[in-house]
């Protein structure tokens, strides 16, 4: 990000115990509160522990959960990308476009995932290749890619898919569990290796640390930032083709909002606006504390829009207690 | 002249000309007084909005919550005005202008007491004021008639010819322009976003110039809700969703450095009419409405690589390389 520490840091002279820094992670902490919300709503509404309701509960966080896999990492590497949910609206609206073609369910999909890389690839070129900074040039993409999406729609719809491409968003893989939700865990899995079990995830994390040693010390910096605009892009491709597949339709203002949700996600998931530090273990959770905060509330009929105050005081108070936690520790020392 | 020349406002003044001038070709009369009059009025309470950006900006942080905390604010006085229609419209004012405030002060207060960075905090307001819309009117709106005549003229009557708001606006630019040039709570807002650690060394407290940034944004937000309000003559939890990221493009076409420290007044201003003149030129030359989306997108996208280019000469860039190396 834009904002540059100055201050010296902290390096014990010995780690702490591998069980004590696990138990007091930041996962950890995230996994409690799920439980607690978790057990909170199976006491607020008879209808919340069944299968098939918790099965639902998952459609309506899978789908962000998917980008906000790619933008930890983006976010981890100290660039932000806000143009997600257009990539979303500009790809449905091209696999739409497609469909007025005649294009099948193959087609359809390969033209929503190309879309979206094609989408991050544009970020990702003015981001490295001219070297301006991304919390603008994916302001200006996120207008940009929805005004085209709104060029070529207007305020119609694109309506009429095939029956063949109702699964991706509607189908299930086995007994409750739908094929986004698999797909979700399939992907949370990868990314998992990627972040944590290899080379390029090492490079993610130095990159977001200190972009300048990272680059003397033989990293392509500019070669893996732009790879991670990419994978926001095919992520947001994906995402759209599950979400135009479970809502059957494409209007311009589809998916509108999500980026801030997606990133919200990746904060609440414990990884540093600022760069260098998170975990995918922590975004997943976070996404299913947002599903399950969002579900819960929907059981008891409050309204999405005061959902949203839950979400943002979650956010803000979920990142401010380990601070004042921190600073009355302080204090008292 | 030749450094005249060199100055990012005086090539945006051109561009909006020259965009103007293009429009009356198409359209003739364009360049005509009350169109001019209406591209002030379209872009007024932007540029009030851009200037409470563009402080925050300079700090190196970003407040994503002006438009909620617009619409908030905006929904207090409204519904004040409904249901108290004896309170005097100056009164309304001042509670709109101090609930943002308020709102401000908030996010100025994670901010610089928890180190929380802006742009998690202000995420988060953004959604939280929004929602608090919603409770306070109980998801209703405040529809056209429910208003009193007063309120709604107060942004509307002419003085010397032009509408109230066009005076507001005026009033705001001409005060920041000495608050940024000739205050020394102005010259800290440059000095922590060039470099807060020499800022430091220089006796500016960098949280509480940076939580002053933030009551600024708020207060001037806060204002913008009556003006909003009073000048579309609706209230409702959807007022100026989405108006925070416009707010932003405003300030970057305007060459308001995201990385803080670089950008002025005056910057801010033509950004905001940039967008004032695109927003009322395409209906004129009969474009669709819905390309607006898109040419405010490339517009915003070609002013951050030309204020790149821009950048890269004179001696700035060298010791930005010096610091973050």
């Amino acid at each position: 990000m834009t904002e540059i520490s100055h201050e010296t840091r902290f390096i014990p002279d010995r780690l702490e115990k591998p069980w004590r820094s696990a138990f007091f992670s930041w996962p950890t902490l995230l996994l409690a509160v799920g439980v607690i919300l978790f057990i909170v709503n199976s006491f607020a509404s008879p209808y919340f522990l069944s299968p098939w309701s918790l099965s639902d509960a998952t459609f309506n966080f899978t789908e962000k959960a998917l980008i906000a896999l790619a933008m930890a990492l983006l976010i981890i590497a100290g660039e932000i990308d806000l143009s997600v949910a257009s990539i979303i609206a500009l790809a449905s609206t091209m696999m739409g476009l497609a469909l007025q073609y005649g294009v099948d369910t193959p087609g359809l999909v390969s033209i929503g995932i190309v879309t979206g890389i094609v989408c991050g690839m544009f970020n990702g070129f003015l981001v490295t290749g001219l070297g301006l900074p991304s919390i603008v040039v994916t302001i200006g993409t996120m207008s940009f890619f929805r005004g085209i999406s709104y060029i070529i729609l207007g305020d119609q719809a694109f309506k009429g898919y095939p029956e063949s491409f109702a699964f991706f968003g509607q189908g299930y893989v086995w007994w409750v569990f739908s094929f986004e939700f698999v797909l979700f865990l399939v992907f949370a899995l990868l990314y998992y290796v990627l972040l944590h079990r290899t080379n390029f995830g090492r490079h993610v994390f130095a990159i977001g640390n200190n972009p300048v040693a990272a680059q003397f010390s033989g990293i392509r910096v500019q070669r893996v930032k732009f790879l991670l605009f990419c994978l926001t892009g095919i992520m947001s491709g994906i995402a759209a083709v599950l979400l135009t597949s479970r809502l059957a339709s494409t209007r311009p203002s589809i998916a509108v909002g999500w980026e801030l949700e997606a990133v919200t996600m990746v904060v609440l998931g414990g990884v540093s606006i600022l760069g260098g530090a998170g975990t995918i273990q922590g975004v997943v959770i976070a996404a299913f504390i947002m599903g399950l905060v969002t579900f819960g509330l929907g059981l008891l009929n409050v309204p999405g829009i005061v959902m949203s105050i839950f979400i943002g005081a979650l956010l803000i108070f979920v990142i401010a207690l380990p601070i004042v936690y921190r600073k009355i520790k302080e204090r008292r020392a | 002249m030749k450094s005249l020349f060199r100055s990012r406002e005086i090539w945006l003044l051109l561009v909006i000309a020259a965009m103007i001038f293009a429009t009356d070709l198409r359209a003739p009369g364009f360049a005509s007084l009350p169109r001019l009059e209406d591209i002030l009025e379209d872009s007024s309470i932007l540029a009030i909005l851009a200037l409470g950006q563009m402080i925050v900006i300079l700090t190196r942080s970003i407040d994503l919550s002006m438009a909620s905390n617009l619409a908030l604010s905006g929904m207090i006085v409204a519904l004040i005005n409904q249901y108290y229609p004896g309170v005097p419209v100056p009164g309304l004012m001042a509670i709109a202008t101090l609930s943002g405030l308020l709102l401000g002060a908030f996010n100025g207060l994670f901010v610089w007491r928890l180190g929380i960075p802006a742009i998690v905090v202000t995420l988060g307001t953004l959604t939280i004021y929004r929602g608090v819309i919603f409770l306070i009117a109980g998801g209703q709106w405040v529809n056209a008639d429910a208003f009193t005549p007063d309120f709604v003229a107060l942004t509307r009557i002419e003085m010397l010819g032009l509408p109230l708001l066009i005076w507001y606006a005026v009033a705001i630019i001409a005060a920041f322009y000495v608050l940024m040039t000739r205050t020394s709570l102005g010259r800290a807002f440059y000095a922590i976003g060039v470099n807060p650690t020499a800022a430091v060394y220089a006796g500016i407290n960098v949280g509480k110039t940076t939580f002053w940034a933030f009551c600024l944004s708020g207060l001037l937000s806060g204002f913008c809700g009556y003006l909003w309000v009073s000048r579309y003559v609706i209230g409702s939890v959807e007022v100026a969703k989405g108006y925070e990221l416009t707010i932003v493009a405003a300030c970057v076409i305007g060459g308001i450095s995201i990385s803080g420290g670089v950008g002025n007044v005056a910057g801010a201003v033509l950004g905001s009419l940039f967008l004032g003149v695109i927003n009322v030129a395409l209906p004129v030359i009969n474009i669709s409405p819905f390309w607006q989306m898109a040419i405010s997108g490339a517009a915003i996208i070609l002013a951050v690589v030309l204020n790149s280019r821009g950048e890269k000469r004179g001696a700035r860039l060298i010791l930005k390389n010096a610091e973050s190396a």
